[in-house]
């Protein structure tokens, strides 16, 4: 009889474990992409890069145009490091600065 | 009307250059790929092994090479202390070694399209001529063109508005006017670019 009921505690602990290594050790604090200001890019080229990477309207990317132009910087995407770092390195390849960071608000 | 982009039907941008105007794009062009090169890492001259060949860790000297190919993890603004400053210093160190010779290849690309399709056209003009450019040669010649404000930029230490604004009232013996006029007028055909790629 001990044989048969031995399988049902070993899936239990099975399950748990596997809980465990999906669990996420951290918080989950997104990280961002900052684009900051600077005095060559042209606005209309700014405008068209948050279009044409992001997707974005024309609307919204004007708007975080006018954002890193007037605050000096804007935050233009979020989501895991990676995403971020993918990002950073498309804004470079445009030519517009850019860096990422933990969301810290 | 000369130096500006107008869109084509169907897609693409043409313009109306002349012989100075033409020489003057390709040798700015030229010598922004001089200048981006490929990188510090030595090319083995196999493809596959420069193919997973690390980059560089540390931002270039050149101050126009460090504008064009920034650090990823440091905030301009925040001034980080001590530990901090060392984490962003050992991302942003390994950020680059992936993707900076991703990023030079990138932008040795685009000016070599630039070179390339002026090449084509002083084959067959004489005196001038006009480029027509595919929607993609567009948009590789919007990067280039890019890329060469922000190297000029850099070489005239143009770091605010106020900046630009002095450059722009230099008196004409200025030895740095030419290259006002140079960085002046690629943006006119920037902005006439752009405005052909927007929906």
């Amino acid at each position: 009889m001990g044989c048969v009921t031995s399988p049902a505690p070993l899936e239990i602990e099975r399950t748990e474990s596997a809980e465990e290594v999906f669990a996420v050790p951290e918080p989950d604090v997104p990280w961002v992409t900052i684009v900051h200001n600077d005095p060559v890019n042209l606005m209309s080229y700014v405008t068209y890069v948050f279009q044409t990477y992001f997707g974005y309207s024309k609307d919204k990317a004007t708007k975080l145009m006018l954002d890193v132009h007037h605050k000096g910087r804007a935050v233009v995407s979020s989501g895991t490091r990676e995403e971020m770092e993918r990002d950073v390195q498309a804004m470079h390849g445009y030519g517009l600065w850019a860096t990422l960071q933990h969301d810290r608000k | 009307m000369p130096g500006t982009f107008e869109p084509l039907p169907g897609g693409g941008a043409a313009v109306a250059l002349d012989d100075v105007e033409i020489s003057i794009i390709r040798s700015l062009a030229v010598q922004l790929m001089e200048l981006i090169g490929p990188g510090p890492a030595e090319e083995s001259g196999d493809p596959l092994a420069d193919l997973f060949a690390e980059g560089p860790s540390e931002p270039p000297s050149d101050p126009v090479l460090r504008r064009l190919l920034p650090d990823a993890y440091s905030d301009p603004e925040g001034a980080p202390q001590g530990k901090e400053a060392e984490e962003q210093r050992a991302y942003s160190a390994e950020f680059r070694r992936y993707t900076e010779n991703d990023l030079r290849a990138g932008k040795r690309d685009n000016a070599l399209t630039v070179i390339r399709s002026l090449d084509a056209l002083a084959a067959e003009g004489e005196g001038g001529a006009v480029l027509k450019l595919s929607p993609d040669e567009s948009r590789q010649w919007l990067g280039a063109l890019n890329d060469l404000r922000l190297a000029i930029g850099a070489r005239l230490e143009i770091n605010d508005e106020d900046d630009s604004d002095l450059l722009f009232h230099l008196p004409d013996e200025d030895p740095r006017k030419p290259m006002v006029m140079a960085y002046l007028w690629l943006g006119g055909l920037q902005e006439t670019l752009v405005s052909t790629l927007l929906p």
